[in-house]
């Protein structure tokens, strides 16, 4: 910036700021240097490390034909049932415990622990601090997604060399969108608290138990395609790895008792997926917006 | 445009149906120190809270230098250095990754970041805790690391939230220096206290507020004299000797403008006096021409507290 000879002092209140991407820029580097800071990224870490070494001893011990038996009859490609088996059993619970990790208190935690303060009243937009925060959070946890799925990558390349079937690759595309939708929403979520442990309650119970639950009641008792259930859409994660994708259709139960099973198209699961995305986005970005620093 | 300014228009503040603020509307202008006095829940945080929209107006608006804040807040505070209620800094983060996730918030040149971020922490003494994680840190020093924040950017105006709290006598003494040095620097500092003497000792000008509502708002000195019964001043002295009551009669009570003068004990001097700044400065100079051993002049901290203490009671 250079001063024009001769141009008056300035007026007060003038003063050139970065933009505000770069802002966000800012915010997802402190966020990121925080999280590697404090232990909460390695603990996350450590339990994908965890759950990686236990299913790669898994598979050691009992032979991968066992633990992801590929029958001719009714699978044609040992990979991608080893792929189903490992990937499509275990990743919806690596990132909902990334979502809950770095998002669940992510902006109760500026409330209770009063850093928001610090931040809150610099000149920024607040929008820039939850993008920037949210970045930071994806960021994070793709790391932690990138390491779990080079762990299961390596194994497949152990065990089928580099056959690593093409349905892998939507998979994991699809997680990186679940994560996408499991950060917004955890984030909606932890600007409705102002409490940390609560937000981060809420979320974990949410995830963990109550979606499937309620899934589970909508689609098995009501008959209802529970399509509205953030979970549901993250169905195509795992049934795109299964040999003959699942369809919506009816069952004959025993006694002659007709039922529905319920399975997201691909399309379907990603609407699902970034509508929910959007709409606890917009909703968590207005509530802070709102939010009073008392 | 002359010089920075921070206006509240109509400034309201509801929590539920209880008034934090009533209608405040005040307006300063220019490189001063304003010391924001009022007893304990008379809604000074509140005020500044709004001023850097951390919390909105029911009613009223609050501009800095014309520019509302609630509106347009990156542009308001873009030359605003604040500290309210003590915030806290991610534990795990040093002094300078802080002050440089602020300093690159405030866009400030690279080349100058390290220098500046070094200036401002010797500036409140905490050069050897700059590479120390501030989890560790007392209350008083991330104090000091917020007042280094807000020094960053080397702001027009700065709006501070009783920085002295959690401070030591001598953290409070430093704290005090360092507002009276940014005077000298063209700045507009807006500060709340509930102590009538770092005002008194800092400042220039003052606004009084109880249950929300604004007192007073006039030049400390105005505001002092209103509580003399003569109308005037008062300053006091203190003396290295002790000094004879004939002195103080004779000598001091004839000296130009001075009405009158006490001895409350043999090394004070209290002179009420008549007139503006201007007599002030030359009753400084008479005094000194007597060589009777002055080591401090003051406007009375008792004059102010006369005030202060009528008004608030007024109000109750
Ligand atoms: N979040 C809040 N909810 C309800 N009342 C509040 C809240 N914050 C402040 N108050 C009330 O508003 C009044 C003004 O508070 P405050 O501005 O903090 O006073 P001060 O800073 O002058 O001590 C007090 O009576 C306080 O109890
Ligand atoms: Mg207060």
């Amino acid at each position: 910036m250079s001063k024009l000879p001769g141009k008056s002092l300035p007026t007060p209140g003038s003063r050139v700021l970065p933009t505000s991407v770069s802002q966000v820029g800012t915010i997802t580097k402190y966020e990121l240097l925080n999280y590697f800071r404090s232990r909460r990224f390695f603990i996350l870490l450590a339990i994908g490390l965890i759950i990686s070494g236990l299913l790669t001893a898994l598979v050691a011990y009992y032979g991968v034909s066992n633990v992801a038996p590929c029958l001719p009859s009714m699978c044609s490609s040992p990979p991608l049932a080893f792929y189903s088996f490992w990937w499509g059993s275990s990743i919806t619970f690596v990132i909902v415990l990334s979502g809950i990790f770095f998002g669940g208190d992510a902006i109760s935690g500026e409330f209770q622990n009063k850093t928001g303060y610090f931040l809150v009243a610099n000149p920024l937009r607040r929008s820039s601090i939850y993008i920037g925060k949210w970045l930071g959070a994806l960021t994070a946890s793709l790391m932690v997604l990138a390491i779990y799925a080079a762990i299961t990558v390596g194994n497949g390349l152990y065990y089928f060399g580099a056959n690593v079937p093409y349905q892998f690759a939507e998979s994991l595309s699809f997680s990186i969108l679940y994560l996408i939708a499991v950060l917004g929403f955890t984030f909606f979520f932890s600007s409705l608290f102002k409490s940390s442990s609560m937000s981060i309650l809420v979320t974990a119970i949410l995830f963990l138990f109550a979606f499937s639950l309620i899934q589970l009641i909508v689609s098995g008792l009501a008959q209802i395609e529970p399509w509205f259930i953030i979970t549901y859409g993250s169905g195509i994660i795992g049934n795109v790895l299964m040999d003959t994708y699942p369809t919506t259709q009816p069952i004959r139960g025993p006694g002659g008792r007709d039922s529905t099973t319920f399975a997201a198209t691909i399309p379907e699961g990603i609407v699902i997926l970034v509508a929910y995305f959007f709409a606890t986005a917009i909703l968590g970005l207005v509530l802070f917006e709102r939010k009073e620093f008392t | 445009m002359s010089g920075p300014s921070i206006e509240a228009v109509n400034l309201s503040k509801r929590y539920g149906s209880f008034p934090a603020l009533s209608n405040l509307s005040l307006k300063i202008e220019g490189s001063k120190c304003v010391g924001f006095l009022g007893p304990n829940g008379a809604g000074k945080t509140t005020t500044l809270k709004i001023f850097t929209d951390m919390i909105r107006a029911s009613e009223g608006k609050a501009l800095i230098n014309g520019i509302d804040v609630h509106l347009n807040k990156k542009k308001a505070l873009s030359s605003v250095g604040s500290l309210i209620e003590s915030p806290e800094i991610y534990p795990s983060l040093t002094p300078r990754e802080a002050l440089s996730m602020v300093s690159d918030i405030r866009g400030l040149p690279r080349a100058e970041k390290r220098k500046k971020i070094e200036e401002v922490v010797s500036e409140v003494k905490m050069e050897e805790w700059l590479d120390k994680k501030v989890g560790k840190f007392s209350k008083g020093m991330k104090q000091r690391i917020n007042i280094a924040a807000a020094l960053l950017s080397d702001p027009d105006v700065f709006l501070l939230d009783e920085p002295t709290t959690g401070l030591d006598p001598r953290g409070m003494a430093e704290v005090r220096d360092i507002v009276k040095s940014l005077k000298t620097r063209n700045r507009l500092i807006f500060m709340s206290s509930h102590l009538l003497n770092e005002v008194q000792d800092v400042c220039d000008e003052v606004a009084m507020i109880d249950h929300g509502k604004l007192l007073v708002y006039d030049s400390l000195s105005n505001v002092t004299s209103r509580a003399s019964s003569d109308g005037g001043n008062i300053v006091e002295i203190e003396l290295l000797r002790d000094i004879d009551e004939r002195t103080v009669n004779d000598d001091i009570a004839s000296l130009a403008n001075v009405s009158s003068a006490e001895r409350p004990d043999p090394r004070k001097i209290r002179i009420h006096f008549s007139g503006g700044v201007q007599n002030q400065e030359r009753l400084l100079l008479d005094l000194a021409n007597l060589k009777i051993g002055m080591i401090s002049f003051h406007p009375s901290a008792s004059a102010l507290e006369d005030t202060y203490l009528r008004l608030i009671k007024d109000t109750l």
